[in-house]
């Protein structure tokens, strides 16, 4: 009677998922000879909403020969491509792909890719439970495992420091200034990059809670201890003015540096050489900037950057300019003596010159003008009947 | 009328199959021995909650240890809930002091309880919505091998598990409630959760919680950090003590582990 109630429930298991079957099967392997005991349950809990509860996406062994398949085909390309194969990295991937296969489409993430299957596949959690059904981690049924799990290990960590600030001060050798952690350049993880680590999703609330765990952690006096654990929460910000290409620095027959640099603004091209020879004359298209531009602002936009910078007499500009109109083309030309001194300037002088705006090329263009109104954005008069 | 009450329930259990409908209603089933002749390891398997003390878990605290740890210093008389009067002594004060001789009968009918479980391989969590006392109860359940819940619980984590977690996750055999209410004073909800999904619970109720749909109440403080360290000591050694046994005895009698 046990038994084919056993079976029964096995059968019923079997129509409702893979997970049930495979628990099953296998602690009927353990206890082959041994009779099952009755269970009494709802039938609501054996009833999956399959809907809602997808099975596991791409299972281990999906994975696995998607990785081989990927090391095979990456050794073809490389032989494809005529070089070896030991040695192709996936930038040389991108590139014989880029070539192989040209794609004209504007959106990168449309065209063909070939990376390593572990940057397709998006990171998921395998089953979290043993042979027995008892989960791995003991916060498994808080639901979110990792994050409580990290939450349990700030809290451990600032109690360890308390009870070292204790002992210190038994000792009688505490001190309120010990070595700090340098924070400056580096800011707090994001809340979608602390979820890529943990693998899970976390409100803004619980983010902002385990931010303030940290932010508690480091206001105790011996943080230094546990700096490694602090700084994998950091990620450092890339100082914005690297990104600046500098001209090079040239030298004429005479042995004058000089600096060739380009700038653009609404439709105005200009480019200008920047010579060390110490007058200060200007001259663009051929002619003195007095008469290019009788307008004063004009030509306080091409002082701007030598009066910032402290090199007015020191320069002679040489420009040349076209297109647009006359205070575009004074801007093209501010721009383009901005980079043409930053070979000749220091690197906090860039970071200074950037902050004050010198190097950012102004974005804004001529707005089209749309049908049905009489410009960009002037309306045809309105009649109210 | 609590203790008979509770030694009612005791003869319910006392047949094979209800020991089952207890333990094992999500989805697992237990193997018994019975082809085996009937020794004591298979009485102990059939018939647990017979023998008063099998683990001899009396042993591990006096009623001098709880005095010691203020188990029976309660809130204040106008925080009394109705149904704790039978398990208190009186009041002294305003406050509320609860029997201690009581408390002792019922505490050792928890650990017993909780033994057998653990005995069994049965899942067990610890739920608790203290912040004090949160960090203390997660370190004794990963000590012991066990599990933990003293966050916020969602709605459906007993009731809606399917969903929650994974189709074949297997739900707790047993829950301790370190403090029955939660942040806002009220009854957590894993005790009417646990009670609906047939899933004991063991709870250590103050003079303001309600004892009513917890199958093991233990009145008790559930306020002061010694009584709470004490209480986890003492479940955590029973824990223990209880699969050092059943590792003792698989390795003894060659009984199988999904027992």
């Amino acid at each position: 009677m046990a038994a084919s109630g056993c079976r029964g429930v096995r059968s019923i298991l079997w129509k409702y998922g893979s997970y049930g079957k495979n628990l099953f099967v296998s602690r009927s392997k353990m206890v082959p000879q041994l009779p099952l005991r009755q269970i009494y349950v709802a039938s609501s809990l054996w009833k999956k909403n399959l809907a809602a509860a997808g099975p596991q996406k791409f299972t281990q062994e999906f994975i696995d020969k998607q990785v081989e398949e990927f090391e095979v085909g990456k050794r073809h390309l490389a032989n494809m491509m005529g070089e070896d194969p030991e040695t192709f990295t996936q930038e040389d991937i991108d590139r014989s792909i880029a070539y192989l296969f040209p794609s004209g489409l504007f959106e990168k993430r449309a065209r063909p890719v070939m990376k390593h299957p572990e940057e397709i596949f998006p990171k998921q959690t395998a089953i979290q439970w043993d042979a027995e059904g008892r989960p791995f981690h003991f916060l498994f049924y808080t639901g979110k495992q990792s994050y409580y799990s990290l939450l349990h290990d700030v809290y451990e960590k600032i109690l360890a420091i308390e009870r070292h600030q204790d002992k210190m001060r038994n000792k009688g050798l505490f001190t309120s200034d010990t070595k700090q952690i340098l924070l400056t350049g580096s800011r707090w993880l994001l809340k979608e990059e602390i979820e890529e680590n943990l693998v899970e999703n976390i409100s803004v609330q619980d983010y902002m809670r385990l931010i303030q765990l940290m932010e508690l952690l480091l206001s105790m006096p011996y943080c230094s201890l546990e700096e490694e654990f602090i700084l994998k929460f950091r990620k450092q910000l890339e100082v914005q003015s690297s990104k600046y290409e500098i001209p090079a620095l040239q030298y004429d027959p005479q042995g004058v540096a000089f600096s060739v640099a380009d700038g653009r603004r609404k439709s105005a091209k200009a480019s200008i050489t920047l010579r060390d020879s110490g007058s200060g004359n200007i001259t663009i298209n051929g002619r003195n900037y007095l008469h290019y531009f009788p307008v004063l602002q004009n030509r306080e936009q091409l002082m701007f950057p030598l009066l910032f910078v402290g090199m007015m007499g020191r320069f002679d500009i040489e420009g040349s300019v076209e297109g647009s109109g006359h205070s575009a083309q004074a801007g093209a030309l501010r721009l383009a003596i901005s980079r043409a001194l930053l070979s000749f300037v220091s690197e906090g002088e860039v970071e200074k010159m950037r902050q004050a705006g010198l190097l950012t090329a102004d974005p804004r263009i001529r707005e089209r003008k749309k049908p049905g109104q009489e410009g960009a954005r002037k309306k045809f008069t309105w009649k109210k009947r | 009328m609590a203790a008979g009450v509770l030694t009612g329930v005791r003869q319910v259990l006392r047949g094979p199959r209800l020991v089952s409908a207890v333990f094992s209603c999500h989805g697992q089933t237990f193997s018994s021995a019975a082809a085996a002749p009937d020794t004591g390891e298979t009485k102990i398997l059939n018939f647990p909650l017979t023998q008063p003390d099998y683990f001899r878990l009396s042993e591990l605290f006096t009623l001098k240890d709880l005095f010691e740890a203020r188990v029976h210093l309660g809130h204040k008389k106008g925080c009394r809930h109705r149904l704790m009067e039978p398990y208190l002594f009186g009041s002294r004060l305003d406050t509320d002091i609860i029997d201690l001789e009581q408390t002792a009968e019922h505490l050792q009918r928890a650990l017993n309880f909780t033994a057998h479980v653990a005995y069994r391989g049965g899942i067990i969590l610890f739920v608790s919505r203290r912040r004090q006392f949160g960090h203390l109860i997660e370190t004794t359940a990963r000590e012991c091998g066990e599990y933990a819940h003293t966050r916020y619980w969602k709605g459906g984590l007993l009731t809606n598990a399917s969903i929650q977690y994974s189709p074949g996750v297997r739900l707790p055999d047993l829950i301790l409630f370190f403090s029955t209410l939660n942040n806002v004073f009220q009854q957590h909800v894993g005790i009417r959760d646990a009670a609906k999904m047939n899933i004991p619970t063991v709870g250590i109720v103050d003079s303001n919680c309600n004892p009513s749909l917890i199958t093991y109440p233990v009145p008790g403080n559930d306020d002061t950090p010694v009584a709470m360290e004490m209480y986890c000591r003492l479940f955590k050694m029973t824990i223990n003590r209880a699969k050092d046994k059943r590792r003792q005895m698989e390795l003894l009698k060659g009984i199988s582990a999904s027992v």
